[in-house]
């Protein structure tokens, strides 16, 4: 493999990861909370649909953008719903959100377009284009830094820095504020922070609420940045790769950067070479496929470090023990 | 709470779930401009007003009682299976393994073959989840989701490059003998004398779902096992506390729980087919799930709710046949059902039970 190959497998992985970052960062505050959430898919498939439809119409990509935000907060509000406010299960909350999504998102978008399910394809202002970072084409010549400046790191859509940038402000609303001290105490002893005079349902609240944000990014890019419009099932799973990436990251900010890196990696590798042949091996593509999910049970196993989740998670909050 | 009688809890909280359900998919088809009340007589004349209708509104059910007495056995012990998709897709290996490569005599001992095969197959994959929940505390419900991907991998992985037929474009296996055909419910009714109509999937499949609903209840309320799932599902530290192996119960619960989802390959794979598919589960795993919840984890709700997710699949592939409404309508009614009746149980049970309490004391 030369140089420019690897350029662009990686190029490749950082797109392919930001919809798994944005989902990631979701589930961490989701989860930090204590609300386990594993709707983050059915988020994001109802998120791409409705910004794909309203870019679609209005031809801007940034009210798409905030359509895909104000349907994932719906979805984000009937969770907090059943599982703040009614104390029901969480893990079936999240269980019928996903099924929500993948069956309205047909619905509507059969209704309202008449395309087999899918949204009219978008093109000029109706989704992301590339931003040149200064310099990209005068440093371009450059062997080696070049490449990686003017391919790797710079020409993504906005989104895809904005979700970095997500990771930094994620670590330190989670580890410098008071908001970040207290989600986490709701996390692991509810009872506490209720003690401190500090509202546990109004935290909780804003945990699903923030995850609603994300997850509406990782839809919209999923629509306006990878895609041009929305299709079918179109998030294929990634929810719940975001899921396994939270595993993975150990429910914290910057693990979760390198976690949805790794299996964006494997992903772009997964679809540049669908065979791969490692001495008298040789690996089918549904290997590269699986190895997120399989390395996510690994790590759950316990056999490579371990994953402690938030102590209080999926349990609803009540105020008199 | 203690006010609200048993039959309430057991019915009349799913049933007004249900009907919430209901009116809300309703509102739904009305917002993308369709008659609801059109749509209802359509699904009910399309499922059940022929015995057409009916052998693929039994076909159906016969899937989501499998998966649903799978979901309710691991609720009963406190263990949340959301893998019988991936469960369901090994059992369909199983029953593969079990028709391809042995040439049997009759259809009778390839059934009993294939049954041991797709309960042993199923089992076997929720073992792995089930033995890391029980002895690493890893949570079942993410493994068993992981375990659906990886077997839906690994299925499409066999089924292109190990079990196609040579010279073969169509990612399927080849397929079984004429003499491994399940007999009908056409051919079964037949023989007392009952008509019905012979070109639909119902067979005899059914049958062994409902032998499976005796089982899972004998099972449950009947034994010793039973009692301690269900103690361990109740409260784990009492069940511990008075000398029950929590290793043991999560195992168990789950290689039947996970026996019982593959089992559902028999009436998919044997029965209907004839050969291994690339998706012949179809999302009846994640229907168990609904079913489950609607039947209240028990053989009887379980068979009934069966019975209406049958309906609702039957009469949606009508609807989707003759109006513009998308087989996906079924998608957002079930998501509704596991939303009414698992997640916001509360919601609806709360004001009930606030009913009967209020009833309770005007006798007073």
């Amino acid at each position: 493999m030369d140089f420019l190959t690897l350029i662009q497998i990686l190029d490749s992985t950082v797109r392919l990861a930001t919809p798994l970052l944005f989902a990631c960062l979701a589930g961490l505050f989701s989860e930090r909370a204590g609300i386990f959430d594993i709707g983050l898919e059915g988020k994001m498939l109802a998120a791409a649909f409705l910004s794909a439809a309203v870019a679609a119409v209005t031809g801007s990509v940034w009210l798409g953008v905030l359509a895909g935000i104000f349907a994932s907060l719906l979805m984000a509000g009937i969770h907090g719903l059943a599982s703040i406010t009614f104390r029901g299960n969480q893990l079936i909350s999240g269980v019928a959100i996903n099924f929500l999504a993948s069956g309205l998102t047909i619905l509507l978008g059969q209704s309202w377009f008449a395309l087999g399910g899918r949204t009219p394809s978008l093109t000029g202002d109706g989704r992301f284009g590339p931003i040149t970072l200064p310099f990209a084409e005068a440093l371009a010549p450059i062997p080696y830094l070049g490449p990686i400046y003017s391919e790797l790191i710079s020409g993504h859509s906005a989104l895809v820095y904005i979700a970095v940038a997500c990771v930094p402000a994620s670590a330190w609303l989670l580890y410098r504020t008071r908001f970040g001290l207290r989600l986490r105490a709701v996390g692991e002893n509810p009872a506490a922070v209720d003690t401190a005079g500090v509202s546990v349902t109004g935290i909780r609240y804003a945990a699903v609420a923030i995850c609603g944000v994300l997850c509406g990014l990782a839809g919209a890019y999923l629509a306006l940045g990878l895609a041009a419009g929305f299709g079918k099932e179109m998030t294929a799973g990634r929810g719940y790769i975001a899921l396994a990436a939270l595993i993975f990251a150990k429910w914290r900010p910057w693990y979760a950067l390198g976690a949805t890196m790794l299996f964006g990696f494997l992903e772009a590798v997964g679809n540049r070479f669908p065979n791969i042949e490692i001495g008298m091996i040789s690996l089918p593509s549904q290997f590269m496929q699986a190895l997120p999910y399989v390395l996510t049970v690994v790590i759950l196993a316990g056999f490579v470090g371990k994953a402690t989740p938030p102590r209080a998670g999926g349990q609803p909050y009540v105020k008199e023990r | 709470m203690t006010a609200m009688p048993k039959w309430a809890d057991a019915v009349l909280v799913p049933l007004i779930s249900l009907l919430i359900a209901f009116v809300i998919s309703g509102l739904v088809i009305l917002a993308i401009g369709e008659d609801p009340v059109a749509a209802m007589k359509l699904m009910v004349t399309g499922a059940l007003g022929s015995t057409y209708g009916w052998g693929y509104t039994l076909y159906y059910a016969t899937n989501f009682i499998f998966t649903g007495l799978a979901v309710s056995v691991a609720f009963q012990a406190g263990l949340f299976n959301i893998g019988g998709e991936g469960q369901a897709t090994l059992g369909g290996l199983g029953v593969a393994m079990a028709c391809l490569f042995i040439p049997w005599p009759h259809w009778s001992l390839a059934l009993i073959a294939a049954v041991t095969m797709s309960a042993l197959f199923g089992a076997a994959w929720a073992a792995i989840p089930a033995y890391l929940q029980a002895k690493r505390g890893s949570h079942i419900v993410i493994t068993t989701i992981m375990f659906n991907f990886i077997a839906s991998a690994l299925l499409v992985y066999l089924l292109v490059n190990v079990l196609r037929p040579v010279g073969s474009m169509d990612s399927a296996s080849a397929r079984f003998g004429e003499v491994m055909a399940l007999p009908r419910l056409h051919d079964i009714l037949g023989l007392v004398g009952i008509p019905f109509n012979n070109r639909n999937p119902a067979n005899i499949s059914l049958l062994i779902a409902l032998a499976a609903c005796v089982g899972v209840w004998v099972l449950m309320w009947r034994t010793r096992l039973g009692y301690q799932m269900r103690a361990f599902g109740k409260s784990e530290k009492a069940s511990v506390y008075a000398g029950i192996n929590p290793v043991r119960i999560t195992m168990y619960a789950m290689l039947i729980s996970g026996g019982l989802a593959g089992m559902m390959a028999i009436n998919t794979v044997m029965g209907e087919a004839g050969r291994l598919l690339m998706n012949s589960v179809e999302g009846a795993g994640f229907i168990g799930i609904a079913v489950a919840l609607m039947g209240r984890s028990h053989p009887v709700g379980v068979f009934f709710a069966a019975i209406l997710f049958g309906f609702l699949y039957q009469g949606g592939a009508e609807l989707a046949l003759w109006t513009k409404i998308p087989r996906e309508l079924i998608i957002v009614i079930q998501a509704l059902v596991i939303l009414f009746t698992g997640a916001l149980d509360d919601m609806v049970r709360r004001p009930v039970a606030s009913l009967f309490l209020m009833l309770q004391r005007r006798k007073a």
